[in-house]
């Protein structure tokens, strides 16, 4: 109905107040961040089971045994820099250099690769320890909660590495960058998560 | 060219604005010194007060989680006609509801079914 809103250059268009043109895509950025909040609500549950069960040993052991906060610190700085980084990409988007956009965005995918890569080698240095997720309550949830993070930072690096292929094969279109600014949003979302991870589960555990 | 001025009309439309490089460098900043400051206390112990640290760290998370949603995400209570605000406060109010309430109820629980505290006391 409001079709020619877009094309007119020449004559006048009247809305209500609250009442735009709804171009194609232009609820996806709400619903993207539905999504966010619903995913955040996953973490919220992930999180009350840690805290509930993160004192849980079984005689195993304890955060204080198996934590290297100077790992985790590295880590943290990995996710912080691919933010920022990935900030950049948005900057350079805005201002339409394709080139500049796809290098901050394989900067930001090398610091998410370096986020992952530390992330399992302390994995697997704790399972090699014999501190698997079925050793106790608290490594179970230690577990799914660090991994579920994990998880979305390794789909976040494949959402990444396929949005670069559609930049390089179509440009920055106006549907590319909307998908980079969905992209955004939950690149960022996932380092909230993380201040989470690494406040109530390293630091805190550290303190137990 | 007028397909990209159109571009940048559906972004501002969107009310998701994109940041300045000046705001992402103000957060990044704040956020290096949001992380190093909770670390650096839990690492040396500067507190000798558990309590004390873990109230503290808990309070820059929540600082740090704050910076990020206004210099990294561009939340304001006007993007997207204050939808993505009622949804975030709904969803705040959710986790927080979730987690004093399981961390609460988990406790006492943990509390009460302590053997030996209750049921001895209570004996004959």
């Amino acid at each position: 109905m409001a079709s020619t809103a877009i094309t007119a250059g020449s004559e006048p268009v009247f809305h209500l107040e609250e009442e735009h043109a709804h171009a194609e895509g232009g609820s996806t950025m709400l619903g993207f961040w539905l999504y966010l909040m619903s995913d955040c609500l996953i973490f919220a549950m992930l999180f009350a089971a840690f805290g509930v069960l993160g004192g849980n040993y079984a005689a195993g052991p304890a955060p204080k045994d198996l934590f290297d906060l100077g790992l985790v610190a590295v880590n943290t700085t990995m996710l912080l820099l691919s933010s920022i980084t990935y900030g950049f990409a948005m900057l350079t988007m805005d201002k339409g250099r394709v080139g500049a956009t796809q290098g901050w965005l394989a900067v930001t995918m090398l610091f998410g690769l370096a986020f992952l890569s530390i992330e399992l080698y302390e994995f697997a240095h704790m399972i090699h320890e014999g501190a698997t997720p079925q050793r106790s309550a608290f490594l179970s949830s230690f577990f799914t909660l660090v991994g579920t993070h994990g998880l979305h930072v390794t789909f976040g690096i494949v959402w990444m590495l396929t949005l670069m292929v559609q930049v390089a094969r179509y440009g920055l279109i106006k549907a590319n960058r909307r998908r980079l600014m969905c992209l955004s949003m939950f690149w960022h979302f996932l380092d909230i998560v993380w201040i989470g991870v690494f406040t109530f589960v390293y630091l805190m555990g550290m303190l137990r | 060219m007028s397909a990209h001025d159109h571009a940048d009309h559906d972004h501002t439309h969107g009310g998701a604005a994109h940041g300045t490089l000046r705001g992402y460098l103000i957060g990044f900043v704040l956020s290096v010194i949001l992380t190093a400051i909770p670390f650096w206390m839990v690492m040396t112990g500067a507190l000798d007060n558990k309590q004390a640290t873990a109230t503290i760290i808990m309070a820059f998370a929540v600082v740090q989680i704050v910076v990020h949603m206004v210099f990294f995400l561009h939340m304001n209570p006007a993007s997207e006609g204050g939808w993505s605000m009622l949804a975030l406060i709904f969803t705040v109010i959710l986790v927080v509801i979730v987690l004093s309430g399981s961390l609460w109820v988990m406790y006492h629980l943990n509390a009460n079914m302590m053997p030996g505290l209750h049921e001895m006391r209570q004996m004959p």
